[in-house]
This record gives C-alpha cells, structure tokens and sequence, in this order.
C-alpha cells in the first residue's frame, strides 16, 4: 500500500549543543494514507505542531526523512521544492491573524498567484474555494477585516484550499470558536473532504470534535507517537490517554463507568449516538 | 442592599462599520449577590462579552443603568471606585500584561492606587501564592505557558482586592490543562478568598461549576437558574446555538428514542453512570 | 531566527557591579564618557583601563563576552585607527608615496583606538550588568526633575518598558505569519530589491494589524488596573542607596579625578 506522506525516523532538535536543547520529535514514522482523514492529538508541547511544519518543507530534520507520495521532500543538495508548499497545504493556528489583503477574493488568491497560475485559473480556483468554505460570492470584494471573526477564518481557509493541496492539514482549525461556530467548521472540512476526496490531517486538543471526524487518530506525547489507529483502537487505550494529560470524551467516561460496574458494553465507544445504540441494545439483550 | 452588580433595562447599541445601528443589548435587568458564582453563557453575538464590559464601567449603557456596589457606572467621578470594586480579567493573556517580570506585572494596579512599598510587597506575594505562581515571581511573562500568563494576569487583579472579578472568555484560548489550573484558580476565589465570579463562557463544562447560570441570546437573558435547572432544557439550549453536556444528551436521547422517563440533570459522568445503572439494572 | 536577538543584552548576577544603584550606574557611565575624553596621555588612560577591567573582573562576566562585543564596531577601530596613523603631522619615520607615518601618529593612533575601545566597553557594561527595567526605573527616576518643565519623563518610561514586554511577543507572531505565508508559496529570497520589498507586504499588514490590537487591548487592561498615568503613583521597587553604591561611587570618583588631573598635565 502506497501512502501519501510518511515520515521516517524523523527527528527534530531544538537548540543543539546549547543549554536550551530540547527533542521536539524523536525518531517518529508516520503513515498518512491517501484520501483518509486523520486526527492528530497531543497536548502543547508534545511536538504536533513540530509535526505538521516538517510535512510542507517549513522545518528542516534535524535527521530522519518526510516522504509525500514515496519521495523525499528535501534533495540531495537540501533543498526543499516549493511545489511540496502547494501539494501540502498548512492552516495554522488563528489563521485569520495573517490576512492581509484589501479584498477577500485577493487574499484568496495569494497561494494560486504565487503557483504562477494564469489569472483567468486564479480566478476559478477564488470562486470554487469561497464556495467551499460557504462565503457568499457576493463578499468577494468586501474588506476581510470588516467580517466576524469565524469569516475571517473561512477566508483564510479558503486561501489554502484554492491552491487545491493534496493533502490539507488545519492546526486547530476550531479553536476560541463558540460551539455553532465549531461545529460549522468541522461540517465544512468533512464536506471539502467528501466533495474533493483530499487526504485531511486536523490537529486539535479535543478528542469529542475529532473523533467525530477522523478515520484514524494519531496521539502524540513527549515527542513520540504514542497511539495511532482508529478512534475506537485508540479510546480503547483511555487510561494511557489520560495519563497523558489528555481528555477523553465525557461519554467514553460515562460507558468505561457502567463497565467498571459490571455491565458488557464496549468500552472504547466516544459518540453518544453510538452509546445510546448500545445501552438499548444491552437493555433489550437482558 | 446586597446586590454587587445590579442591571436595570440595559440596553446597549452601537453603530457596525456599515452606520447601521444594532442592538448588542435588549433591556437586560440582572442581579448579581455578594458572593455569587455566576456564569454567563451564550454564543458569540449573544452579547455576552457586551454585558460584561458594561460591569466596570468599559462601555457606558446606551439606555438603563447598571449599579456596581450601588454606583452609578455613567457617573465619571466614580468611574475609579467601580473599577476598583469590580475588576476584570480579559481572554487574551498577553495582551494584559504590562511588565518584563512577573511580580513587576502583578504590583502595577497596587502602584497606580499608589500603596506604600512594604504593603505592596506583601499584597502581590499573597495574591501570587493564591493563583500558584509564586515561584515564578521572577520570571519573564513571554516564557510562560497560556495558562501560567492567565493565572498572571488573575494576581494582578486580586492584588486590588476586588470584591468582584469579571472573567471574559479567560479560557477560550488555551489548551485543556491551562484551562484545568485557571477554573481551578477561579473555583478558588470564589470559595476561598469569598469574591464575586462573573465568569463568561461558552463552554459548557466550565458553566456546570458555576451556582447559577445566565444564558444570553439575541441581547437578552434568555434563561436563568442552577446548572441542574439550565442544563436540563435540552431543547431551548440548542435554540440559542448551544451545546449540553454529553452527560445529558445522551440521557436526552434515549428519552426521545424509547419514550423512557429518566430524569436527565446528570452534570457529572458519576450521576448520568448512575441513572444508566438504575435503568440497566430493572 | 529571529529570536537570537536580544535587544541590550543582559547578564544575570549577583555581584557588586550589579547591584550598585542603576541610578549611579547611569551617572558613573556619563562621567567616565566626560573623562575620557580629558584623558590625553598613556597614565592616565591605563588607570582608566585598569578601572574598567576592575569592573568587568568584579562584574564575573567572561571576558569572551565582552570581546565578543566588539565585534560590530571592529571596522569603525580599524579606520580611526588607519588614519591617524597616515594623517598625523609629525616626524616621517617611514613613506609610501603619498602614505607618510609618523611618531605622532602612531602615538595618536594608539590612544585613540584605546579611547574607542574603552567607551564601547564601558557603556557595555551597563547593559550587560543592569535589567532593562532597571535602566528605564533608574532613568524614569534620574529624570525626575525634568517633569517640572513638563518634559513627558513617565510616559517614556512607561513606553520603553511596555516595548521591552512586547519585543519578544511580536517576535514570536513574526516568525508565526512568515510560516504561515510561506505555506502560501510566498517567496522571500529571490526577486529584485523591489520585489522583495513587496514581498514583506504579507508579513508587514498582519503585523501591524495585530501591533494595533495588541496596543488597543493593552491600554483597555491597564485603565482596568487603574492606571492613570504618572498621578499618585508608587513604585514596589524603592531604590536605596546602601553602601555598596557609596563605595563604589567613592573609588569611582576618585579614579576619574585623577584621569582628570593627570590628562591635564598631559600624562
């Protein structure tokens, strides 16, 4: 099985040789595959978002190698090609803050102008991303400094989307968003992801957004993948999850209880859907 | 009387960058007790954030009055007394802290009311051993984690001696355990040091540990009462765009899929474990 | 990266050198400047060099840092240097066609090298041993006087301290929107002079934009904790002046005079 981006013994030192020197990743392998949604957790710290900026070239490896597609992004002569920024394309954290444009169709535009692309192909690429993050065309020349802020992060958004990455990767794409807000975002990644079939990474600190979301999950703790699989393998392994200073979802809590308590449900169940499924099933199965 | 903060029809309107009035908010009449734990809820646009920058005198009502210690917040000459009785703790730490050295940062509001040296001393070693950054006293803020800057900017302002603290968002951007330490410290200053917490959230969870609940919708106070008593309204939380705990969603659900009657105020994964328990079990 | 840069470096200690009162610091370094240049002859600049390599010995900073602080005004030594080693009247001891070096210039050339090196030293000294918030508290209050004749002293202050809290943030948020725009393809190393200059235009905006925020909420939180400028204000830190700072104004003194007098003799 060929996958999209892996990492092997990926390695990352912060401040070698001084008294500051801290491993920020230490000898990791990933396997991301193509067209799947995966979830990255791990608290600050844990060396995620070190992660994700060695996927587009941003950060160099201390050692190790970043393959996208089974070659290394960096040549013999250390260098990263640009074309690695376009076919990964990185939504970091509060990425409303790095908007800059007078119009919003411009801003969009900035990732697929610097592609070199013919305007006439800009221009399509605005329109088809706007309509992804569900921005009424009619704003394209509206200022984006003049919109609520969870506009402003559909804008910026859509500015990474409209190079048309293969993979996209949102470093906390919810976070300080209200609850509708939340779960807005999260529909419009999954409808990206269903409607271009995209391979999505989304990183986060909450395991109830994500779990919803992601095919497979990847948890990262003191610089090393701690657990990778899907929810259910992984919420399987709570007590280790916590012990890392992550939460599980309160649900998950509530079904490891009633286990605890004697009765036969799984124990790795993180959707009230799904528990709701399960507790009318034990019920009707007594 | 006894009201610490009191609200009568306020209502606030402001001009948006179109010159198009909206009204933030829409006769809103609140009391707050000395005392209270008081958590305000509400989505973004709820004017939630509004309300409370009203509670020290940040914006001035467009129509009603708001009391603070019974002061009159349009009255400029008690503009200082208000701020010093009620202060306010915002979301984005590092905007609110002034000084390159942590007690440095925490003495300014004590400097400003120009308080003798030695009580100054003593006021910000005590308010930084309650919030639990005494040992980092002398550190510099821009290396602290989000949650240690939040619980900072907390010293800061309980060095005043507030009798009321107004939180506006203080965990929206910090990750779990930074929002664990600064509910912890909030909790604190409640029951410990006997201060009045507005806390403003949307967060669910943090709600829950709050005595009494205000939930905000379209400029107005949609509900309010106990946790137990808010969060049991499933139906009319998820009108104003907000979320219940899974606790109780889950014992909602299973009500509206199989007709049972289970009583759903389970804040806690112990007490919902527990309803599930007594229906599983007959 | 960017965050190597520390703006007025400082060294943490516990020495003398860096608990004399940073008022008297401030002082002490305005009159070594002064008499420097009253100094003339080798006397009296090798008791004034001894007096700075006192300090620096007493201060417990390594001798390496200091060298290496030298390092940007090495080119400025050399020159000064050059010329007035070719450029001095005097007796021709040695000539190159228009080149002509004399005993003068040499002996010139020497002490004002030695000038040069003694006051970057000197000043460095400052930094390298007192906090930022020390220097700007210390000159807040050297300033004082100044505040009759309506000279803004606190206000200064206050904005040169609230830069030095700031410096390390925006730093940070920089190299947070230089990632995130080249994740957009943004090209920074190549082009033209002109289109690198547009090139900062997606790094420039959301700066500013965010400087201006950041001042917004800032002034917002400090109104909150009662700031109200510089009216009825006290400070935690009081300044006293023990006896280290006598004692280390005293022997400062004294050296300094007899430079005085002694470059007057023309030692």
């Amino acid at each position: 099985m060929s996958f999209i981006l892996e990492t092997r013994d990926l390695t990352q030192v912060y401040g070698a040789g001084t008294p500051f020197e801290r491993t920020a990743l230490d000898h990791v392998n990933i396997q991301v595959k193509k067209g799947e949604i995966l979830g990255v957790i791990g608290h600050t710290g844990s060396g995620k978002s070190t992660l994700i900026q060695h996927f587009n070239g941003l950060l160099k490896p201390t050692s190790g190698e970043v393959l996208l597609s089974g070659h290394s992004i960096w040549d013999e002569k250390g260098r990263c090609d640009r074309k690695t920024r376009f076919a990964v394309g990185l939504v970091f954290q509060y990425p409303e803050y790095q908007l800059f444009e007078e119009t919003i169709a411009k801003d969009i535009a900035f990732g697929p102008q610097n592609m070199g692309l013919s305007a006439s192909e800009v221009d399509k690429r605005v329109q088809e991303a706007m309509d992804f993050v569900g921005l009424d065309a009619a704003l394209q020349n509206h200022s984006p400094f003049a919109l609520s802020g969870g506009q402003k992060r559909r804008v910026a958004i859509a500015g990474v989307i409209a190079m048309r990455p293969q993979v996209l990767i949102l470093d906390e794409p919810t976070a300080g968003l209200d609850p509708a807000g939340r779960d807005e975002i999260l529909a419009q990644i999954q409808d990206y992801h269903a409607r271009s079939g995209a391979t999505i990474l989304i990183v986060s600190h909450s395991m109830e957004d994500i779990a919803r979301l992601a095919d497979r999950l990847l948890v990262m703790n003191q610089a090393k993948v701690m657990l990778c699989g899907t929810p259910r393998e992984v919420f399987a392994h709570a007590d280790e999850i916590t012990r890392a200073g992550l939460d599980i979802p309160e649900i998950t809590k509530v079904v490891r209880e009633l286990v605890r308590r004697g009765f036969d449900l799984d124990p790795s169940i993180y959707t009230v859907a799904d528990a709701v499924k399960a507790i009318r099933a034990c019920k009707e199965g007594k | 009387m006894s009201e610490i903060i009191k609200t009568e029809n306020l209502t606030y309107i402001y001009r948006s960058a179109d010159e198009v009035q909206k009204v933030a908010l829409d006769g809103v009449s609140l009391s707050i007790e000395r005392g209270e734990f008081v958590a305000v809820l509400g989505h973004n646009g709820s004017g939630k954030s509004t309300l409370a920058s009203h509670f020290n005198g940040i914006r001035l009502p467009s129509g009603g009055t708001v009391y603070v210690d019974a002061m009159d917040t349009r009255k400029p000459e008690l503009l200082y007394e208000i701020r010093k009785t009620c202060a306010m703790v915002f979301q984005n730490p590092d905007n609110q802290i002034v000084a390159t050295v942590v007690e440095e940062d925490v003495a300014f509001a004590l400097e400003n009311l120009g308080i003798p040296p030695e009580e100054i001393r003593e006021r910000v070693d005590a308010s930084l051993k309650a919030v639990g950054m005494y040992e980092f006293r002398r550190h510099a803020p821009h290396k602290l984690s989000g949650g240690q800057k939040q619980r900072v900017a907390i010293a800061g302002v309980i060095a005043m001696m507030p009798r009321c603290v107004v939180f506006d968002e203080p965990t929206a951007m910090l990750d779990p355990a930074g929002r664990r330490e600064v509910m912890r410290v909030i909790r604190e200053l409640n029951q410990k040091l006997g201060i009045t917490v507005v806390l403003i959230t949307h967060h669910m969870d943090e709600a829950v540990q709050a005595g009494r609940v205000v939930v905000m919708h379209g400029g107005k106070v949609m509900m309010q009462g106990t946790p137990h008593e808010i969060f049991t309204q499933v139906d009319a939380l998820r009108a104003a765009s907000l979320t219940v705990p899974q606790t109780i969603e889950v014992l909602f659900d299973l009500n509206n899929q199989i007709g049972t009657d289970l009583p759903i105020d389970a804040l806690t994964v112990d007490a919902c474990a527990d309803i599930l328990e007594r229906y599983l079990a007959n | 990266m960017l965050r190597d840069i520390t703006i007025g470096q400082y060294f943490p200690g516990q020495s003398i050198v860096h608990r004399v009162d940073p008022r008297l610091k401030l002082v002490l370094v305005m009159a070594m400047i002064v008499t420097l240049f009253l100094a003339s002859g080798p006397v009296s600049y090798a008791i004034l060099a001894a007096y700075i390599l006192s300090v620096i010995y007493i201060s417990g900073i390594q001798p390496k840092m200091v060298v290496r602080g030298l390092k940007p005004v090495v080119f400025i030594v050399v020159f000064t240097a050059v010329l007035n080693l070719f450029y001095t009247p005097g007796n021709v001891l040695w000539s190159f066609g228009f080149l002509k070096l004399t005993d003068t210039g040499i002996r010139v050339a020497i002490l004002m090298v030695v000038r040069i090196l003694l006051l970057i030293i000197g000043t460095s000294m400052l930094t390298y041993t007192t906090s930022p918030i020390e220097l700007t508290d210390g000159l807040e209050r050297l300033l004082a006087p100044f505040k009759k004749i309506h000279l803004p002293v606190h206000e200064l202050a206050m904005m040169m301290s609230i830069a030095l809290r700031f410096i390390p943030t925006l730093i940070e948020e920089t190299e947070k929107i230089i990632a995130a725009q080249k994740a957009r393809g943004a090209d920074f190393e190549s082009g033209n002079l002109m289109q690198r200059a547009r090139a900062m235009v997606p790094i420039l905006v959301p700066l500013f934009i965010s400087a201006f925020r950041r001042a917004d909420e800032l002034a917002i939180a400090m109104e909150c904790r009662l700031y109200r400028g510089d009216v009825g204000r006290t400070r935690m830190k009081q300044m006293k002046f023990t006896r280290v700072d006598a004692g280390a104004g005293t022997v400062s003194v004294i050296v300094f005079a007899a430079v005085i007098v002694l470059g007057r003799m023309g030692w």
